[in-house]
C-alpha cells in the first residue's frame, strides 16, 4: 500500500514538550509561527526575541537563532538585531502584560520608526506566568488575583486595544487581531502572520498580529469554556480584523 | 599622527568609530550629548548604525541584542540616564554579552545637576541592576588616556564578552585638549563570535540562544561561578593604576580622573614647600587596584583620598589598604571641583597633626 505524508510536525520548532498549560493556545500559535517561517524559507535566517511572561520559554521551542529579552524590552532588542543584521528575519513573540503594560513605550516607539519586524502578540487579558494578575487588557468585572472582586473603570480604567492604538501611529505597517478558536480562524489566523513576514521581507516595516488567546488555568474555567468565553466576551471587546495596511502606499525608503 | 585639539565628548565618539564600533544606541541627557551628535553624522557617514532611541532603557536594550547579534556596540549617557540602563546592563552581563558604555558623571543624587562629579563610583563599580556581576570599569584623567582606553574598551568587551564601563566626569567630557587619535593601542587576539545569535543558524548547521535565564538553581550557580572566573581574571590582569612622585612621598593622595589631575598640581605647589606628596591614581576602579597598595613605600605615613563625592571610592582605599596607613577624606559634591589649594590645604593638615 502506497502511503502518503498528509501532516507532519514543523520544522521550525524544536522536538521537545512544551511548558503550556492544557487548554491554551500558544501551543497553536507557535506551531503557526513556526510553520511560516518553514514554508517561507525563513527558519535559518530569522531571530527570534522572547519576551518575559509564559512565552519567556520560546527560545527553547522555535528553531531558529534566539534572544530572550528582559521584560517589555522585546522590540528595543529587535530594534538593535535588525539595525545590525537587517538581511535577518526579526521577530518578537510577547503577551498582553509585557507589550501593552511594561513594554507600552518600546511597542510603540518600535512601530512609530517602522523597524522592519514582526511582533506576535498574544494577548490573553490576564498575566499568565505571575499567578493571574489584571492587566492592562483584562475586561471590566472580570476577576483577577490582583482585582478579585472584578476589574473596575474607576482606578484601573478601560481596556487597551494595542492594534487600535497602534493603528494611529504613522510608523505602523501592517497590523491584524486574529483567533485561534477553531480550525477557520486558525487558517486565517496563519495567513495573517504570512502577511506579517511578507511585509518584512518586502522592507516594508513594522507588522504586527494581534492574538486573541485564552488562559484557562488563571481564567479559572476549563479549556473548553475558555475558548467559548474568548469568543462570547473578549472578541466582541477586542474585534477581529485588518487595523491599518499601509502596504499599498509604502512609503518607506528601505 | 598629529595631535589635534578636540572636546572630549567628541574625541571619545571618534574613538568609538576609530575602535571598531558598528552600531550606537543612545538617548540625550547633559552632559554627554556631543557624543550622540557627533556619531549622529560621522557613523551613517561611515555606513555603520545611529539610533536615537526612545529612552535610556530602550538604548540599552537595543545594545543587548545588537550585542547578541554579535555587533560591536557603544552607548553613552549620564549618571541618571546610567541608573535607567542597570537593568539592561545586569541582562549584558547575565547573558555575557560584550559593549562599551561610556557614563559621563554629573552630581546627584536624583536629577542632581550638570556640573562634574564623581558621585556614580558605587554606580558603576557595585551597579544597580541585580544580582552577581561586575563591569570592567575604567576610569581616565585626560582624552589621551579616554581616547585610548575607549579604542582598546571593545577588544576587552568582546575578550571577557562582558559589559566595559568608562567612566569620566562631566569636566572631560566638556574640555577640549590635544589628543593623538591614531595612537597605537594593545590589540587583543580574539575568538569569532560563534555564539552570536545573529540569524544565521543555517549556515552554522546550529541554533544559537542568548538567555540570562536559569531556572534551575543549580544550573544559576554554574552559571555564576562561570562568571566569577571572568571576573578573577579580569582582578588579575586589568587593575591598572599609576604611581606619581612616590620616592620619598610622606603622603600619598589616592584619586582619580580629574581629580588626578588637580592633585598633580597640588604636589607641585606642595614640593616647592618642601613637602614630598605622590598620587596613586587608579585607572581601573574595577578592579580595583589594590596591588598598587603593596608598592607603596615605606616612606608614606598616610594616605589622603580625595573625590569629587563624599567618599565612595574611600571605601574602597580601606579595603585595599588593610589598615597599614592612617587614611583621611577630602570631598567636593554636588558638582563643584576642588582647587588645587583645597588639597595642599588637606596634605598639610595631615603633615602638622604628625609634627
Amino acid at each position: 500500500m502506497k502511503t502518503q505524508t498528509v501532516y507532519k510536525p514543523t520544522e521550525g520548532l524544536v522536538k521537545r514538550d512544551l511548558t503550556y498549560c492544557p487548554g491554551c493556545t500558544h501551543g497553536i500559535i507557535h506551531k503557526l509561527v513556526a510553520e511560516v517561517l518553514e514554508e517561507k524559507g525563513l527558519l535559518d535566517t530569522t531571530v527570534g526575541v522572547a519576551s518575559v511572561g509564559c512565552s519567556v520559554m520560546s527560545y527553547e521551542f522555535f528553531n531558529c537563532d534566539m534572544q530572550q529579552a528582559a521584560h517589555g524590552r522585546a522590540p528595543a532588542v529587535a530594534t538593535g538585531i535588525k539595525r545590525v543584521r537587517p538581511e535577518a528575519t526579526v521577530f518578537t513573540y510577547q503577551g498582553d502584560g509585557d507589550l501593552a503594560s511594561i513594554g507600552m513605550a518600546e511597542i510603540v516607539h518600535a512601530a512609530h520608526r517602522s523597524e522592519n519586524m514582526t511582533v506576535i502578540f498574544v494577548n490573553n487579558a490576564i498575566y499568565g506566568m505571575t499567578g493571574g494578575q489584571m492587566a492592562p487588557t483584562t475586561l471590566i468585572d472580570q476577576k483577577t488575583t490582583t482585582s478579585p472582586m472584578g476589574r473596575k473603570q474607576k482606578d484601573t480604567g478601560l481596556p487597551l486595544r494595542m492594534s487600535e492604538l497602534l493603528a494611529t501611529v504613522p510608523g505602523a505597517t501592517y497590523l491584524e487581531r486574529v483567533s485561534v478558536h477553531d480550525p477557520k480562524h486558525v487558517r486565517k489566523a496563519k495567513k495573517a502572520i504570512e502577511k506579517a513576514f511578507d511585509v518584512q521581507t518586502n522592507k516594508q516595516g513594522f507588522s504586527m498580529v494581534e492574538f486573541v488567546s485564552t488562559c484557562p488555568v488563571n481564567w479559572g474555567i476549563n479549556p473548553t469554556d475558555s475558548i467559548k468565553w474568548a469568543v462570547d466576551h473578549l472578541i466582541p471587546y477586542y474585534p477581529l480584523g485588518v487595523y491599518k495596511d499601509a502596504t499599498k502606499e509604502d512609503t518607506n525608503e528601505s | 599622527m598629529a595631535k589635534v585639539l578636540m572636546k572630549g565628548n567628541e574625541a571619545m565618539a571618534l574613538a568609538a568609530i576609530k575602535g571598531g564600533c558598528d552600531a550606537f544606541f543612545g538617548y540625550p541627557i547633559t552632559p554627554q550629548n556631543e557624543i550622540p551628535e557627533y556619531l549622529s553624522y560621522h557613523m551613517v557617514n561611515e555606513g555603520r548604525v545611529f539610533v536615537q532611541a526612545e529612552s535610556e532603557v530602550a538604548a540599552i536594550n537595543m545594545v543587548y541584542g545588537a550585542a547578541g547579534a554579535g555587533a560591536r556596540v557603544l552607548t553613552s549617557s549620564s549618571s541618571p540616564g546610567i541608573a535607567l540602563k542597570q537593568e539592561g546592563i545586569s541582562y549584558l552581563a547575565g547573558s555575557e554579552l560584550p559593549c562599551v558604555i561610556i557614563s559621563v558623571m554629573r552630581g546627584g543624587p536624583g536629577l542632581g545637576g550638570i556640573q562634574p562629579s564623581q558621585g556614580d563610583y558605587n554606580q558603576i563599580t557595585r551597579g544597580g541592576g541585580n544580582g552577581d556581576y561586575h563591569l570592567l570599569a575604567f576610569a581616565p584623567e585626560s582624552l589621551q588616556e579616554t581616547v585610548d582606553i575607549v579604542k582598546q574598551a571593545f577588544d576587552l568587551a568582546d575578550y571577557y564578552r562582558n559589559p566595559v564601563i568608562i567612566a569620566v566626569d562631566g569636566l572631560i567630557g566638556q574640555m577640549m585638549e590635544p589628543v593623538d587619535i591614531d595612537k597605537e593601542v594593545p590589540k587583543m587576539k580574539l575568538d569569532p563570535k560563534n555564539w552570536a545569535a545573529e540569524g544565521k543558524s543555517g549556515e552554522r548547521g546550529s541554533r544559537n540562544t542568548i538567555v540570562s535565564l536559569h531556572l534551575d538553581p543549580y544550573d544559576l550557580e554554574k552559571h555564576n561561578l562561570k562568571l566569577k572566573k571572568k571576573y578573577d581574571e579580569m582582578i588579575q590582569k586589568e587593575q591598572r593604576y599609576e604611581m606619581i612622585n612616590m620616592e620619598n612621598a610622606e603622603v600619598a593622595i589616592v584619586a582619580y580622573g580629574t581629580v588626578a589631575r588637580i592633585a598633580r598640581s597640588a604636589i607641585e605647589t606642595l614640593k616647592e614647600e618642601g613637602i614630598n606628596v605622590g598620587i596613586l591614581r587608579p585607572l581601573s576602579i574595577w578592579p580595583f587596584p589594590r596591588k598598587a597598595f603593596n608598592e607603596l613605600p615605606e616612606s608614606v605615613h598616610s594616605l589622603l583620598t580625595v573625590e569629587m563625592s563624599l567618599g565612595q571610592m574611600n571605601q574602597d582605599v580601606h579595603l585595599a589598604d588593610k589598615c597599614r596607613h592612617n587614611i583621611e577624606f577630602y570631598g567636593r559634591a554636588g558638582g563643584v571641583v576642588p582647587e588645587p589649594q583645597e588639597i595642599v590645604d588637606a596634605v598639610k593638615k595631615i603633615v602638622r597633626g604628625r609634627n
